[in-house]
């Protein structure tokens, strides 16, 4: 687990920065959370183990899931129309458990296509995609991407022709969705795994396409 | 605010779908360790049913507009979690403030507060 407090020129894994404050001074909010941690643990609610496994299952979820989905719909028409029918069941039948919620694929076609957001709070398929983007959660995406969807996809580089209708889910704590992107031209025969790795996290949330 | 009034009524500041604002910062961070560990006390607890998602909600969604704009995503779900717990019997304030007294004494960083782990 990258956690050593003295490593500090490290960048994380993906490449980005950790943020400064694992390194810094402790501060109210982490006092706070290594007390609550210790507490949980003493009352017996949790332990150290528990949580440790709880921290690598999420480590262990990413848009790769996601990317093996879609790429499977792609080549598996059976398992497209089962997964735009019931997404939670056919995710577990990929063993991605989708828990407490209903899984709500949606597929974009030369028509439509679709974007999620959460303008209440910050609900996400994180089963599915991992944990969401800082920009998901802040007030700048939930306000604007169901007033102006269109220019938020173009300020994200997405420039859609005129007569393709946007659709903008907006998820509850008990309601996700996934965008089935379309699969691009210049695709025919590829494998699954060379399909999930044209699949990027943005464009499973629409705000983008993938590119062969 | 450019809903009218009568649009508003019953509208809370979390609810920001349709507000005006400005340029979105796609900029991305990776999580901190104490973060994930946040993340992950909230699944545990809310898991062997200490409190539920709508809990958590409910304190995030009362802390304010003002929460949301100076402290970041896991300092407010820290707080809220902490709340509930309380609020459920799962520890007492005091047992709280014991705790944190302890923590802060054992050094000046995370590392060393939170005994090397």
């Amino acid at each position: 687990m990258p956690h050593d407090h003295h490593d500090h020129d490290h960048l994380s894994p993906s490449g980005h920065p950790y943020r400064e404050d694992q390194d810094g001074p402790l501060s109210y909010h982490q006092q706070m959370e290594i007390a609550v941690r210790e507490l949980l643990v003493e009352k017996g609610v949790t332990t150290k183990a528990e949580i440790a496994a709880q921290i690598t299952a999420m480590d262990n979820r990413s848009p790769a899931i996601g990317a093996s989905i879609v790429a499977k719909a792609w080549t598996d028409a059976d398992f497209k129309a089962r997964l735009l029918a019931s997404g939670s069941a056919t995710c577990a039948e990929m063993d991605v458990p989708v828990e407490a919620m209903e899984l709500i694929v949606v597929e974009n076609t030369p028509d439509t296509h679709n974007v999620v957001v959460c303008t209440l709070c910050s609900c996400y398929p994180r089963n599915i995609l991992g944990l969401p983007p800082d920009w998901y959660k802040q007030r700048e995406y939930r306000s604007r991407a169901v007033r102006e969807p269109r220019k938020v996809l173009s300020e994200f580089g997405l420039d859609l022709a005129d007569d393709v209708r946007v659709q903008v889910h907006d998820s509850t704590a008990d309601m996700r969705y996934l965008v089935l992107p379309m699969r691009p031209e210049g695709t025919k025969g590829w494998s699954e795994d060379q399909l999930a790795a044209i699949v990027g996290r943005d464009s499973m949330i629409g705000a983008a396409v993938p590119q062969a | 605010m450019t809903n009218s009034a009568t649009a508003d009524a019953g509208r809370r500041w979390h609810d920001m779908g349709g507000d005006p604002a400005g340029q979105i910062n796609r900029d991305e961070h990776d999580y901190a360790l104490w973060e994930k560990r946040v993340d992950a006390l909230m699944v545990i607890a809310s898991k062997k049913k200490h409190f539920t998602v709508d809990g958590l909600r409910r304190v995030l969604e009362d802390m304010g507009p003002e929460a949301f704009e100076t402290m970041t995503y896991y300092e407010r779900w820290i707080h809220s979690i902490t709340q509930n717990l309380m609020e459920g019997g799962v520890f007492t304030p005091a047992e709280l403030g014991d705790k944190m007294a302890e923590v802060a004494a054992r050094g000046a960083s995370y590392g060393e507060a939170s005994l090397g782990d």
